[in-house]
């Protein structure tokens, strides 16, 4: 086992745990607006890790230029499609969140 | 190592998917599928190197795309009525 492998394993296992925390933030929030917090950020770090570590268990080759294009693709994409989400629950009147006693009537 | 972390993307994808069926909100439901579609990019590049077949990152690329057009053009039909 070399050192590449090892070093893509790592990249793996995190990429892994980031997106089971977005899963688990995303079930378990009380509110719309944050829930969209672990889906716009987690969720993309996790992504770019996984894929991450395959690009480094391949090495260079045309099918790591893809990986690369799906990475940034990814980067730009998620956090915009995440922030139309939020400007069309906005403009809908999705209400956020409060504490119990804080709320204003 | 490929075969573990497919196995643990499908794991959160389901629970995901819990929060698709229940949510309150239609919103709710375009973001959960929005994070099950980005979840489908990386379990698709898995699937490549798992079946060492590494024409998937086409598809995985053309996913990708396709999931981020999906989730605009919807919002953007639920924001003003129609799609030009």
């Amino acid at each position: 086992m070399d050192i590449r492998t090892i070093i893509a394993g790592i990249l793996l296992a995190l990429g892994c745990f980031f997106i089971v925390v977005a899963a688990i933030g995303v079930v378990r929030f009380p509110d719309f607006y944050s829930r969209m917090h672990p889906a716009g950020k987690s969720d993309t770090l996790g992504q770019s890790l996984v894929l991450s570590g395959i690009m480094i268990y391949e090495g260079f080759s045309l099918v790591s230029i893809k990986l690369l294009i799906i990475i940034v693709f990814i980067f730009i994409a998620n956090p915009t499609a995440t922030h139309a989400v939020a400007k069309a629950a906005y403009v809908a009147g999705v209400k956020p969140w409060q504490k119990e006693d804080k709320v204003i009537k | 190592m490929f075969d573990i972390a497919a196995t643990v993307i499908v794991l959160a994808a389901i629970l995901v998917l819990y929060r698709a069926i229940k949510g309150p909100r239609i919103y709710d439901r375009v973001l959960s599928v929005n994070v099950i579609g980005t979840k489908t990019v990386v379990l698709l590049a898995l699937i490549g190197y798992i079946y060492e077949r590494p024409h998937f990152l086409d598809i995985a690329l053309v996913y990708a795309l396709i999931n981020f057009i999906a989730t605009i053009a919807f919002l953007k039909y639920r924001e003003t009525g129609r799609l030009d």
